[in-house]
């Protein structure tokens, strides 16, 4: 493995780090001007971030160490998906466990921590909030293993750099099965990231809230981490559409440290554009009834599906 | 797809999207929007004829694109819309199936008629039989919307997505119907949709509603 697929995974995961909460910043900012409001700064998400760091942690006489270990493995989770998704470069030291089922499995394996933290106190929103989320993912995540799945049958395997490549590396063509999967994917990214027809990211205290209400008994450097791994899940799903749907910029295979200071800017660009395409969605569309979410997700799978049958159909 | 020329590339999308507002249909609640995608539906039928015909250059095709554009597009679209208005229907009552199940059975349905319609498209030449798979799938589909609605308006709109199925289904198989067939279809469609619309007054007079349960029992039962 030479340094340069080292340093873009160093590179790719700092990044991730980095530039997670600037994500969500920027996505709140559009939000903002679209509403005809004031924005508030890029930077707010990180003042957020390091005020609850120096913060001293409260936690409920009832909690048990599960309460206190599920952000550090929620967290440690976000981190380990952005290692493996191939958001500057494919040639990744780890593509070996880039599997894509793999990733999927990983961001179910933090959805049922933060539930099972958020059952533990024993508080009624706690338990609201983990009931819904589970609502939520259990059709989600098979929409979203049907979208990889078409975006396999096209490059022939699993692994999700080497799917970047391959798409990436064929001429252009018209594939109504991508576009169908890609508009699937846009709703499991929503309804994943608790964007506005599944859940109302600005709400706080509210009956109708579901990421939030999971969130409720956590304080200080806890919520902290939840915080940061909200954003990091936010841009790992942003970048798995990169890699399926927007593979070019990213620097393919091992090809050096020009391709990848290259694929910085690319991958800047392609957050900037994905970030205010959400901010859009999110402000034409209204928010659904919790009882419509499971409608809302049925039509993305109902979609992901019909893009596997073109493909096996048309071979498109 | 690697080395598809570019307009076929074209048509299997304009396929793909057929089959797309053929699910559409099944999910809407709103006969206008209803209307609307049958519309559509009748548009995406036009371009994908007007490509086909310019990709094999037989003119009747361009004469059967006109008349699915003035047919389908305009004129019964827009009749619906007259009979919506005059009728004072503007909304379906819940379909008989809840959406997400219905988008189940749909989803099924597709994976049938794809497979019923593999070994038919083997016998056909053209270069587009393989979206034979996709007109079966809009038939039953429009089947399943016709069969899940309770109001006249809705079955007619799945009737006519039917024949839009028939048709497409015809042009990829081979590339298109006799012309005589074709006037013969849209006339037939016409008239249909004419004395459907005179029905509809006469469902109402009777019963209050377009409800179409009514029509199941007996005047003596009463």
């Amino acid at each position: 493995m030479s340094a340069t697929a080292w340093l873009t995974q160093f590179l790719e995961v700092l990044a991730a780090l980095a530039l997670a909460p600037l994500f969500l910043g920027w996505v709140n900012a559009c939000r903002a001007w679209l509403q005809n409001r004031r924005a508030p700064s890029l930077l707010l998400p990180y003042h957020g971030i390091r005020k609850l760091f120096h913060k001293d942690a409260v936690i409920a006489t009832s909690a048990s160490p599960l309460f206190r270990l599920a952000p550090y493995v929620v967290f440690g989770t976000m981190v380990a998906a952005a290692a493996v998704i191939p958001s500057m470069g494919t040639g990744l030291p780890f593509r070996s466990a880039a599997d894509a089922i793999a990733l999927v499995g990983m961001l179910a394996i933090a959805r049922v921590f933060m539930s099972l933290a958020a059952m533990d106190i024993g508080t009624a929103f706690g338990s609201l909030g983990a009931r819904r989320e589970m609502m939520v993912g259990f059709l989600a995540e098979p929409a979203l293993l049907m979208v990889i799945f078409v975006a396999s049958l096209i490059s022939a395997t699993t692994a999700l750099p080497l799917i970047s490549e391959r798409l990436a590396a064929q001429s252009l063509a018209l594939y109504p099965s991508l576009a169908f999967t890609a508009v699937a994917f846009t709703m499991v990214l929503l309804a994943e990231n608790a964007r506005i027809p599944v859940d109302n990211p600005a709400t706080h205290l509210e009956l109708t809230m579901i990421h939030e209400a999971m969130l409720l008994e956590y304080s200080a450097r806890h919520l902290a981490l939840m915080e940061w791994a909200a954003a990091l899940k936010l841009f790992n799903y942003a970048c798995i559409g990169f890699a399926l749907f927007v593979p070019w910029g990213a620097s393919l295979g091992d090809s050096g440290v020009g391709a990848l200071t290259l694929s910085i800017p690319a991958l800047a660009l392609k957050l900037a554009v994905a970030g205010a395409w959400l901010a859009l969605i999110e402000t034409v569309s209204a928010k659904l009834r919790v009882f419509r979410a499971p409608e809302f997700m049925a039509t993305a799978f109902m979609l992901a599906v019909l893009g596997l049958l073109v493909h096996l159909l048309l071979g498109a | 797809m690697q080395g598809t020329p570019f307009d076929l590339q074209l048509l299997n999308a304009c396929a793909a999207i057929l089959l797309l507002l053929s699910f559409a249909m099944l999910a809407q609640r709103r006969i206008v929007t209803l209307v609307n995608l049958l519309a559509l539906q009748g548009a995406m039928l036009c371009i994908a004829t007007l490509l086909l015909a310019w990709r094999t250059g037989q003119p009747h095709l361009y004469a059967s694109a006109a008349l699915t554009l003035a047919l389908k597009v305009v004129a019964l679209p827009w009749l619906l819309h007259v009979l919506i208005r005059r009728l004072q229907v503007y909304w379906d009552t819940e379909p008989l199936l809840n959406v997400p199940g219905t988008m189940l059975v749909g989803v099924v349905t597709v994976v049938f008629a794809f497979g019923l319609a593999q070994p038919i498209a083997e016998l056909a030449s053209t270069a587009t039989r393989n979206a034979l798979g996709i007109a079966v799938a809009v038939i039953l589909l429009a089947f399943i919307t016709m069969i899940t609605r309770r109001k006249a308006m809705s079955q007619v709109v799945g009737f006519l997505s039917m024949e839009n199925g028939l048709f497409f289904g015809a042009m990829s198989t081979t590339y298109g119907m006799p012309m005589i067939v074709e006037l013969g279809v849209a006339l037939d469609v016409l008239v249909a949709m004419l004395v459907l619309g005179v029905f509809f007054f006469q469902i109402r007079e009777q019963f209050d509603s377009l409800d179409l349960h009514h029509l199941e029992s007996l005047k003596e039962d009463q």
